[in-house]
């Protein structure tokens, strides 16, 4: 016990736990704020100066628990949920909610502490914690629908949860190592049933295709400051387990390619723009998952990248998107439009945002994911390119134009809002100012990835092939609105996959509820009869007034000893055997 | 178990554990002081506990003592002969005795008339000798003697019960009439036994009697001994005593044998089923899967389910016992190792639980006066404590993992499974069900409803709450740490199946000149 406290108490997850239980005792107000701002700080320091290696061992029942892996690659994904929690702390300096802001920080802990995890029980443990910690920020909202929402959403966080640790136990029986390590081992085929359940939690976590409908029913359902905090940990700790214990999986690069494309179509026609990001980050968590897929050193570079990248430019999305919500009341592109004239600064960070999201050279995502696209084409995945490339022209379109056109430009909606509160604006700015820095000065990020990179993304080539495609996409996007082709955004719940559980599901739950239901109440009516007949017998019999319990005079048991002595004498005697 | 004792004492262990209670019976009653009996009563039990424990460590490992009393060499001389079976009823028998002494020093303050304390003494320790000299002797016709010691002294303790409710006295003259005929039974089948080979010495006889398999006195002899000691131990037909006995008697006499007197029965059939006759006859085999078998069955299902309709907590629990003495019965007759080590663990299993239930019913008892289900309603809440060891022991009734009673369970349907009987393993789960009925309605009246306002019981003294609880945690231990019960019962049983006990043994005093 006292050497689990010990090897807990050097990790930085102990500073979350230590401000989330402080918190509640110092008084409402700034400090409160200030306390949510600290400790993210406090965490990146811890790791940018801890050392590589692994510490923080202990061992429990015989398990070989580790709670610090230092390693590149545990390091920046450390460093940027630290720097996200940071971000989204201060953007939500405004909550007065406590619940929320411990929430926030126990979730951004768990999440950091599986980063650093180095056997899959503590894994198991900071899982489950992000999962009961998040919902928490859905849940914040405090209507009917995200209350809703919240169970539907801790119930598949916690399903993964389950699932994973059915694998890892299963896994345990198999090999004997809860070590979280590169489980591919000699490729899928020689997978026993625990790996593959472990990859299946992950995927759930990290929105596959057909496990990721969680994603687009939630996060839009939180708050606006909980959608930020959100958008950052989850699903990046489940590529950071990808890329940990699965790179090189040659069959998540279709899976990637799939996730990269099929969110465009629904972000396409979606009208809730926070929504419509949503459906944009599961687009940007392919690229990611691709880059696992392909595993050369320098895909899984874009990888931790592409992550460090994308946490910065979807949280500044999300914020622009947030703080638009947070003064108007909706995030409805139907209901917005026009609002650069009150909100000029805010439009200028969500311009940002977009441009990183959609890779413009000198913004963010242009340095990470031309790594990803790179890795894909140089080892001969042409389609797979093709289809990263379609995808980050339809990114381009859904997310670099749709948000801010339609948010601060288009129709005038008529509205006039205050321009966002000034640590909104604070909070942008920084996120904004990081997305750029990184865009111009790319070396200082490619410094942090876990292999030696040699590349320049500052090619000609790269910048000409880049704008070419941009332009096209801007062309295509101005015709078909010259034209009238573009998807009106129309009030209305696109119905994705998530249909089979919201509408048909209930409907076959229900149908199939009633028919037992009929037919077991007609089954308990002749039940009940038999049974109360029987009952009633069984009294008769063992009752207290029944033969069986009955007092008897002396002479019946004298006569029960008679003949059971008779019996007895009966086949002693008669040589039956 | 390195269990020191001086060498003195060493050498007269068997002897000393039935002499001192056997002392201490005349002494309580003589000097007609409570305090002073109720001393040297618990004295003389913890003192027979400890050469209990001291024989038990001693044959642990399947050895056998024999112990030549007064010097003289059997067969004519009596013999005490003590292996792993019996030193684990002298175990069970004297460690009860010893936890229930305490008990019944507050409880008898309720339940008996003053005058008679001392008498309730000097007959407890009579019975305690009784049972003790059932267990340990090796003659057969001492075990006779020790029987009706023990019998004798037990109608008088029911008998004692009439303070509080005159119907012990009708249970106490049932149970004399039929166990006399249950012990003459016994006396006749020894004496066919000994006009066919004139001793009475177990070892001897178990010699005397090979090859003597056609001979049919000693065949009516099984049937009348089988019989006899079927009705002293409750076998099902010849149950009827069981229950207006235990309800009536005081609570501490009621826990005392249901703990103890059924148990030294079931040696006692033990002992000349597989000691002096033998498991190779074939009267004794259909004997066993004619009429024990099915009644062991039936005991199991009918005993349970009159259980789940009593309104009397203690008459239930005389039931369950009748239903418990089944699966003791059930693991006799699989006639294999298994099945007869579930029966020994059971026997100490059992004792513990019924023990603690029937101790916890008795400090209600004290505090409400009745052990009618009706009138428990709250206890919960009012009597926690002692409602927490009914809990623990209902549980352990049941045999609900980590309690005792799923230890002898577990080896009984593995006894059975070695039978390929795999229908008696679902039996004894199926009978398992009964037991949770029974003992779900105890505890939906305790903690279910609602105490009614005017109660005024409050948690029963500690001088209940003690003993109680050491049955409760032991019925939890032995569910834990099953290693001890199950080994020496598994000796037990080998040596009981291949005739160990008439083998050689060390002999601890035998004067040698006479020899």
């Amino acid at each position: 016990m006292f050497e689990m406290l010990n090897a807990f108490s050097v990790t930085p997850v102990f500073w979350f736990i230590l401000g989330a239980l402080a918190l509640p005792i110092v008084p409402k107000g700034p400090l409160r704020a200030a306390i949510t701002l600290v400790i993210p700080i406090v965490s990146a320091w811890i790791i940018w100066n801890a050392t590589p290696g692994v510490y923080a061992t202990a061992s429990l029942g015989g398990l070989d628990i580790t709670l610090m892996r230092v390693d590149k690659l545990s390091t920046i994904f450390g460093l940027i949920f630290s720097l996200a929690a940071f971000l989204a702390a201060l953007y939500a300096w405004h909550v007065k909610d406590p619940v929320q802001q411990i929430a926030t920080l126990l979730y951004a802990g768990t999440a950091i502490g599986a980063v650093f995890a180095g056997d899959l029980i503590s894994l198991f443990v900071y899982w489950e914690g992000t999962a009961i910690a998040s919902v928490f920020l859905i849940w914040a909202r405090k209507t009917e629908g995200a209350y809703q929402t919240g169970m539907r959403y801790l119930v598949i966080q916690i399903g993964s949860g389950v699932v994973l640790i059915a694998g890892i136990a299963l896994h345990y029986q198999a090999s004997g190592s809860i070590a979280f390590d590169r489980l591919t081992g000699e490729g899928p085929q020689s997978w026993n049933i625990g790996i593959w359940l472990i990859l299946l939690a992950f995927g759930i976590k990290c929105a596959f295709p057909l496990l990721h409908n969680w994603l687009q029913d939630s996060y839009p359902a939180a708050t606006v400051t909980g959608t930020v905090t959100l958008s950052a940990f989850t699903t990046k700790m489940a590529v950071y387990c990808l890329a940990r214990a699965f790179p090189g999986t040659e069959f998540l690069i279709y899976v990637g390619a799939v996730m990269t494309l099929f969110p465009i179509f629904f972000a396409e026609i979606e009208n809730d723009l926070r929504r419509v990001l949503a459906y944009s980050l599961n687009n940007q968590l392919g690229f990611m998952v691709v880059g696992v897929g392909v595993g050369t050193e320098m895909s899984l570079n874009g990888t931790a990248a592409h992550a460090f990248c994308h946490i910065l430019y979807k949280a500044l999305l999300f914020m622009s998107v947030g703080a638009v919500l947070y003064r108007t009341g909706t995030s409805k592109a139907s209901e917005l439009g026009g609002l650069y004239r009150t909100m000029p600064w805010t439009m200028i960070f969500c311009i940002v945002g977009a441009a990183s999201i959609s890779a413009f050279p000198l913004f963010s995502g242009f340095v990470s994911k031309s790594l990803i696209l790179d890795a894909a084409a140089d080892n001969k995945y042409p389609i797979v390119w093709a289809a990263l490339v379609f995808a980050s022209a339809g990114v381009l379109s859904h997310s670099g134009i749709k948000i801010p056109y339609f948010a601060f430009f288009a129709h005038d909606s008529g509205k006039r809002p205050k321009e966002a509160p000034r640590h909104m604006l604070i909070a942008m700015g920084l996120t904004a100012f990081a997305c750029i820095f990184i865009g111009v000065f790319p070396e200082l990020l490619y410094a942090l990835l876990p292999y030696e990179v040699e590349y320049q993304p500052y090619t000609w080539a790269h910048v000409l092939a880049q704008l070419q495609l941009l332009v096209f996409a801007l062309f295509a996007f101005a015709l078909l609105m010259r034209y009238g082709f573009f998807p009106d955004e129309k009030r209305g719940i696109n119905v994705d996959t998530d249909w089979v559980y919201r509408k048909f599901a209930p409907a076959v739950v229900g149908f199939c509820t009633r028919l037992v239901s009929v037919v077991w109440s007609e089954m308990a009516r002749g039940a009940g009869f038999l049974l109360r007949a029987g009952q009633t017998k069984l009294a008769q019999i063992y009752g207290p007034e029944g033969r069986v319990a009955q007092v008897q005079p002396t002479g019946t048991m004298v006569l029960w000893l008679a003949i059971l002595l008779g019996a007895t004498l009966a086949i002693n005697l008669l040589d039956i055997s | 178990m390195p269990l020191l004792l001086p060498e003195a004492l060493a050498d007269h262990a068997p002897m000393l554990a039935v002499l001192v209670p056997l002392l201490a019976a005349p002494l309580a009653m003589l000097f007609g002081n409570r305090a002073f009996a109720y001393g040297i009563s618990f004295a003389a039990s913890v003192a027979s506990f400890i050469f209990s424990m001291f024989l038990l460590a001693r044959v642990m490992d399947g050895s056998v003592l024999s112990y030549h009393l007064g010097g003289w060499a059997p067969p004519l001389g009596i013999e005490y002969r003590v292996d792993a079976a019996n030193a684990l009823v002298l175990l069970i028998v004297s460690a009860i005795s010893a936890v229930v002494l305490p008990f019944a020093r507050t409880s008898i303050e309720t339940e008996i008339a003053e005058r008679h304390h001392t008498l309730f003494y000097a007959c407890y320790m009579l019975c305690f000798t009784g049972l003790m000299g059932v267990a340990i002797t090796g003659d057969a016709f001492n075990v006779f003697v020790f029987l009706e010691v023990s019998s004798l002294s037990t109608y008088v303790l029911v008998a004692l019960g009439a303070e509080k409710d005159r119907r012990a006295l009708s249970a106490a003259y049932d149970y004399l009439i039929l166990g006399t005929i249950g012990a003459t039974f016994f006396v006749i089948g020894l004496g066919l036994i000994y006009m066919t080979t004139g001793t009475l010495n177990m070892a001897d006889l178990a010699q005397r009697l090979t090859g003597l398999e056609s001979n049919r006195t000693l065949r009516s002899g099984f049937a009348f001994i089988v019989v006899g000691m079927g009705l002293k131990m409750a076998i099902y037909p010849l149950h009827r005593w069981l229950p207006s006995a235990y309800t009536y008697a005081p609570s501490a006499v009621s826990a005392f044998l249901a703990a103890t007197a059924t148990k030294v029965a079931i040696y006692v059939v033990l002992r000349f089923m597989f000691s002096v006759y033998s498991a190779k006859f074939g009267f004794e085999r259909d004997t066993l899967q004619l009429i024990i078998f099915p009644f062991a069955i039936i005991a199991m299902f009918a005993a349970s389910i009159v259980a789940c309709y009593q309104i009397n907590l203690k008459r239930m629990l005389a039931y369950s016992s009748i239903a418990q003495i089944g699966y003791m019965l059930l693991g006799v007759s699989m006639l294999n190792v298994t099945g007869l080590s579930a029966t020994l663990v059971h026997l100490f299993n059992h004792a513990v639980t019924k023990g603690a239930l029937f101790l916890a019913v008795g400090a209600i008892v004290y505090r409400t006066g009745s052990a009618l289900l009706p009138h428990m309603a709250g206890l919960g809440r009012k009597m926690p404590w002692t409602s927490a060891a009914i809990v623990i022991g209902g549980l352990s009734l049941i045999g609900i993992p980590s309690t005792a009673g799923f230890v002898s369970k577990w080896v009984l349907i593995a006894g059975a499974f070695e039978r390929d009987a795999w229908p008696v393993a679902v039996l004894i789960v199926a009978s398992s069900l009964i037991a949770v009925v029974y003992v779900w309605r105890v505890l939906e009246v305790l903690y279910l409803q609602p105490a009614p306002a005017n109660s005024t019981a409050t948690e029963a003294p500690l001088g209940l709450l003690i003993p109680t609880w050491i049955l409760a945690l032991a019925s939890i231990w032995f569910g834990l740490d099953a290693d001890l019960t199950v080994s020496v019962s598994r000796t037990a049983a080998e040596a009981l199946l291949n005739g160990g006990f008439g083998g050689d043994a060390a002999i601890i005093m035998g004067v040698e000149g006479r020899k």
